[in-house]
Formats: structure tokens, sequence, C-alpha cells
């Protein structure tokens, strides 16, 4: 097991008397994992307990065998998050500032944050609006923003949930050949299937339970045959 | 007027941002014990300099002026028909200084270096209960996200416009409150997963 391996043991979770997710186990230990399933199949609740945001009711989520329940705050340091609206997501108002969020709640140095911030907002293209506020950006620049501010922290594996959902083709592909380029471990959660066609797994959810889980080609059939209900 | 921190090199923007909302405490204070028309004007003619001299500009003084204009005209009016032109034009010049000494900090100042200042100057409200940090992160919130509540009440405005709503005010306040609630749950998420900390040192 390495430390960005992710284990859901016998999962289980429900929001008032609605089941969300029943008793999943799986080990993720892929570089990239694309999480697919209709609205209300458990998808984001499978997300959101990768980095302790939610809880599970029964079994335990572990990441490089850190429990999300006892290891809150290590785990969110090794996990990233990207939300499906990078506005939600987007907490100073002005660029920098916004990618040091982050890094000053983790402790870093000074010139740490300074040196990081510059080579994040090189590496995406944002350095000309440094200085910026946020707001004036287009969809497909906050969403590399909210990338940014995440990879700063130096996580081990970043979850996005539909990170394209809200973007134009043009912006969907930046965002697509960031992710691409990224070295760590990446969890997708989307309705994007082109995005997650080279990708090396595939879960699907149904109703809370995995429907298929496999490479792209035989896991996305399956999702297409459910829904088209062939 | 959404558009806060302008980069520079000025004296203004090398000062501590404590030392800057002290000496912001201070003017203003001294601004409300100035006795007259004179001075105010004085004093309103010194804080340009100071716009001009920080590279700043007297567009930008301008432009912290403008969203008010509207409500100088209410209050000029009611002061000169309540106690006559002169206290009139004395009230709003003692408003505009102020508008425009609030203006510089906020110009020179970045959000974030504000934002730990006033978590220092929020200490001594801890044996209240109260959290400074909290209490600056919700500052630095709000900041960011007044554009955001703007471009959503837009969105609503021109939605009840199209059904023919745009007269009533429930039918954009409704829609508004409930979408700024969704959002702040998704915010809370956010900041969580960044790796906040309100109970830090």
């Amino acid at each position: 097991m390495t430390s960005s391996t992710i284990t859901f043991d016998g999962v289980s979770h429900a929001f008032g008397d609605t089941p969300v997710l029943r008793d999943i186990s799986l080990t993720l230990a892929e570089k990239r994992i694309a999480v697919v399933g209709a609205n209300g199949s458990g998808k984001s609740t499978f997300a959101r307990m990768i980095n302790g945001l939610l809880l599970p009711d029964q079994g335990a989520v572990s990441i490089g065998g850190l429990d999300t329940a006892k290891d809150g705050k290590a785990v969110r340091r090794r996990v990233g998050f990207v939300f499906q609206n990078p506005d939600n997501q987007i907490v100073f108002p002005i660029v920098e500032e916004d990618v040091a969020f982050g890094m000053k709640n983790l402790k870093f140095s000074k010139a740490e944050i300074e040196t990081k911030t510059g080579k994040m907002l090189r590496r995406y293209g944002l350095e000309g609006h440094r200085s910026h506020p946020a707001h004036l950006l287009s969809g497909g620049q906050k969403q590399l923003l909210a990338i940014s501010g995440v990879l700063v922290m130096d996580p081990e594996v970043i979850v996005f949930d539909e990170p394209t959902t809200l973007l134009d083709l043009r912006n969907k592909l930046r965002v697509a050949e960031a992710i691409e380029a990224l070295e760590q471990t990446a969890v997708v959660v989307t309705h994007d299937l082109d995005l997650i066609a080279d990708f090396d797994r595939v879960i699907v959810f149904d109703e809370g339970r995995i429907l298929a889980d496999d490479a792209p080609t035989p896991a996305l059939k399956a999702y297409v045959e459910a829904m088209s209900g062939v | 007027m959404f558009e806060l921190y302008r980069p520079g090199n000025s004296f203004l923007h090398a000062m501590r941002p404590g030392a800057k909302l002290l000496a912001l405490a201070a003017a203003g204070t001294g601004v409300f014990l100035l006795p007259g028309l004179p001075a105010i004007i004085a004093v309103m003619l010194a804080v340009l300099a100071i716009y001009a001299a920080t590279g700043l500009g007297l567009a930008t003084a301008w432009a912290q002026l403008r969203p008010v204009l509207l409500v100088f005209a209410i209050l000029f009016a009611a002061q000169v028909f309540i106690a006559g032109w002169l206290t009139g034009a004395f009230f709003i010049a003692r408003f505009a200084t102020l508008l425009l000494l609030a203006g510089l900090l906020t110009l020179t100042t970045r959000v974030s270096d504000m934002v730990a200042a006033m978590e220092i100057g929020f200490q001594v409200l801890r044996p209240l209960g109260l959290n400074p940090s909290k209490i600056s992160l919700a500052l630095a919130l709000a900041l960011r996200f007044i554009p955001v509540l703007a471009q959503i009440t837009g969105e609503v405005r021109e939605a009840q416009r199209v059904r023919g709503l745009d007269g009533s005010i429930i039918a954009v306040a409704i829609p508004v409150i409930v979408r700024t609630l969704r959002m702040s749950d998704a915010i809370a998420d956010a900041i969580e997963a960044r790796g906040y900390n309100p109970d830090k040192a």
C-alpha cells in the first residue's frame, strides 16, 4: 500500500432515511480514477468521503492507512478537493491571496508561499492576473485558479467533483489538460465521458452501489446500457 | 468599487496594515472634531493629495465617491431643508472625506494582510468567547462574495423578468436567499477542504 492508496471498507451512508452509499468496499491504487453515475447515484458522496468532508455512517475510509474519521487533519493535507463551481471555492478576492490561503492554513513559510504561488500561477497562465480580482477571471481561469489553490498544498491525491460541468469547450479542454498533466493521483467525478476515456479505472455508481468497476471501455459500456435501459 | 487592492510601491503600500487601520480610526475620529467647512475642505484636499502622491490618482478618488453620489444628494437636500446649505455642505464634505480615507486603506492593503492584522486586533475579543480567526475570515468572505451575490441577484432578476415578475421584490429575494444559503454550505466545505482551522493559535 502506498500513501495515496484509497480504501473503502464496508462503507454505508444515508441522508435521513435515504441511503446514498450501500456497503461499498474497494481499494483504489491507480493514477487516474473516474467515478460516473446518474444524479443521486452516490458518486459525490463517495468523493466527499475521500478527504473526510463526509464521514461514513458505517464502515471506514482510509488514505494510505490514515482513517478519515480519526486523522481528519492529516487526511486533508494528503487529499485536495476541487469543487464543481470554482466560485464557491475561491475564498479571497485577489488571485494570489486565494492561492496562498491553503498554504497559510498549513503554516508554510512566507518565502515558500511566495515561490509556490508564482510557480503555480505561471504553470496555469495566470501570472498576468496575479494581483487581479478573482471574480473578473473567465470560468476556465477560475477553475484553474481553484486547482492551483489545491496543488500548492502538495496533496498526494486530488479529488475533482464535476470539474468541467460549468465550462465551455475551450475551458473544458484546458482543465482536462491540467488534470492529465498532474503527477498526483486524480479521482474525477464527472458526467463528461470524453474526459475519462484514457483513465486507468472507471467506477460506475447506481443507487448507492457499484454497477461496474473496470477499464473505461467496458465500464462505460455497462453505464450507457444501464442508463438507456438495455 | 469591487476592485479593492491596487498594487504599488508608495509609502502607504509599505506601511503595516495594523498601523494603517489605527491611522484610519484616528483620522476618522479627527474628521468629526473639525470645526467648520474650510477645515474639512482643507483635509479633503490633503487626502486627495495623498491619492496623487501614492500613484492612485484623482480618478481613483472619484471612483470611491461616484457610487454614493445619489445618497449624497438626498442627504444634502435633507440637511439644506433642516439646517441650511452651509451645514449640508459641511455634512457631505465630512462624509466624502471619510470615504476617501477608507479608500486609501483598502486600495493600498491586500485583503489577506488586512485580515491578518484584524485577527491580531480582535484577540481582545477572545475573553468574550469570540474567535478572532472566524471574524476576520468572515470579513474577507464578505469582500470576496459581494460581486458574486450581485451576479446571483442579476441572474435571478433576469429569470423573474422573463416570467413577468420583475416588479416583485419577494420573487427576487427568495431565490437569491435560497441560492446564497446553498452556496454558503459549499463554501464551508471548500474552506474545510483547504485546511482551515479556526482554533489555530
